[in-house]
């Protein structure tokens, strides 16, 4: 039997010479990855054209599926909403005509003091998302439009009115975007009303409740209270000024009586979350290398 | 090979599913860990060798899409759980579910317990109680039902694809 004498000659390398190999590997990558973007270039191609397809398209069955149910659940409610959103829109076209005047006068006394308008003029793109991280620790979600759609790293992604939170990773046709919610998340941010900065940290154990953590807001005599809103603050370096962050929910002293933090509620629903916008505009120019951990 | 390429592609298809299906279908806001389910029943099904082949691309595959830019902490994890799985290969029993289902919960139970220790105890989050309780063990009692319901299809798939010799495949091991 000349076939198995040669199976028996050939070199097995052992299993814990492999998974020695791989340790090496791993950890050099590790710390490649973290001081450098050497690596992570070349497999994002790949990770392009193999998971992100796949993952669109299982999103987009999914998303059938739900539109189908959510069909036929809100059948039976919109007779009878129909009915109240009818008076209400007599309401609105009241209270639309006022604001319209309103608009015009605004619209006049920022000509007058040369203020130019803020929102609404950033460059924005609308993305799906396709897939969320595997693991149960973190919220960080894929989105279907990368490189070749003008998205770039830190770039601030917004839904409906409210921060979503922030690009991290840009592939060629797909990027990672780290939610405000996630544990790792830090925005530097200030409370609308009395412009003290805070600082809206994303925590795991808040996570249940839906909110999020704020800290450092100056106790001095700070009026800021519940209800308060909170936009992200002019002097951030990631974050473009002014998006609403959330409502603070509740407040408390810290026990060095120097500063107070307490939990706020999110703009945006991140349960239901399933499209989002991207603000095509960077806050700075420059690569600031690490990211927001 | 044959073997290779169907854990591969078992692989990737449940990292898929994983991170679209398995989100929508999460209780409390956990989802089961299916790649470390598949690393698992490789890895004491197969031997050390398909344990770490699994686990080298359930990992890959986590660290590239979902790593934010620090590859290699989950492939680390993963192909260690891939070869501490194999080292049960011996005791392994088709016909057995006891051994699957202890191993991949405790394999998911010592995992959950790691990443807490690299991604949140380094960044000073001490209170232990609440991750086991909210994360690590729902994750893993869902993980257990998962593989109870799944660990026959895999088994007879597997079984489909084997492209072992019976009596090569210890061998193959020490």
């Amino acid at each position: 039997m000349p076939r198995v004498h040669i199976k028996r000659q050939k070199f097995v390398m052992p299993g814990r010479y492999i998974l020695l190999i791989i340790t090496i590997l791993c950890i050099a990558l590790m710390l490649l990855t973290f001081f450098t973007d050497a690596v992570s270039g070349p497999l994002s191609y790949v990770a392009n054209y193999t998971i992100v397809p796949v993952e669109r398209g299982l999103n987009a069955i999914g998303e059938r599926f739900s539109l189908r149910m959510e069909e036929w659940q809100s059948l039976k409610n919109v007779l009878s909403e129909n009915e109240e959103l009818k008076k209400e829109i007599q309401d609105l076209t009241l209270e639309k005509n006022q604001l319209i005047a309103d608009r015009y006068e605004l619209q006049e006394l920022r000509d007058l003091y040369g203020l130019e308008d803020r929102f609404g003029e950033y460059d924005k793109i609308g993305a799906r998302i396709i897939g969320k991280d595997p693991g149960n620790w973190f919220s960080v979600f894929l989105i279907d439009k990368g490189e070749s759609d003008g998205i770039r790293k830190n770039m601030n992604v917004i839904a409906g009115d409210g921060l979503v939170g922030i690009v991290t990773e840009v592939g060629p046709d797909y990027s990672t975007v780290r939610a405000l919610i996630d544990d790792a998340s830090n925005v530097s941010s200030m409370v609308l009303s009395t412009s003290d900065t805070v600082m809206v940290t994303g925590d795991l154990k808040l996570m249940d409740s839906g909110e999020i953590r704020f800290s450092q807001l100056s106790n001095q005599d700070s009026t800021a209270a519940v209800g308060d809103e909170i936009v992200t603050s002019n002097i951030s370096n990631r974050f473009l000024p002014e998006l609403t962050v959330g409502y603070i929910s509740s407040i408390e002293t810290d026990p060095n009586n120097l500063t107070r933090s307490g939990t706020l509620t999110p703009a945006v629903d991140f349960e239901h979350l399933s499209t989002v916008v991207v603000i095509r505009e960077l806050k700075v120019t420059s690569d600031l290398g690490e990211d927001q951990r | 090979m044959k073997k290779r390429i169907f854990i591969l592609i078992l692989i990737f298809i449940s990292f898929c599913l994983q991170c679209t299906l398995f989100k929508a279908l999460s209780l409390g806001k956990v989802g089961p860990n299916l790649l470390l389910m598949l690393t698992s029943i490789f890895g004491f099904m197969g031997g050390k060798k398909d344990g770490m082949f699994a686990g080298f691309f359930a990992g890959l595959f986590t660290d590239i899409l979902y790593g934010n830019g620090l590859i290699g902490f989950y492939m680390l994890l993963f192909v260690w759980a891939g070869y501490v799985n194999g080292m049960f290969n011996t005791l392994f029993y088709p016909e057995d579910i006891k051994l699957p289902l202890i191993l991949t919960t405790c394999s998911d139970f010592i995992c959950g317990f790691l990443t807490y220790v690299f991604l949140f105890l380094l960044r000073s989050k001490l209170d232990f109680g609440f991750y086991i309780v909210h994360v690590i063990l729902p994750e893993t009692v869902y993980t257990l039902v998962v593989t109870l319901l799944l660990y026959k299809p895999v088994l007879l798939l597997a079984g489909l694809f084997d492209d072992d010799v019976p009596g090569e495949r210890k061998a193959k091991d020490v």
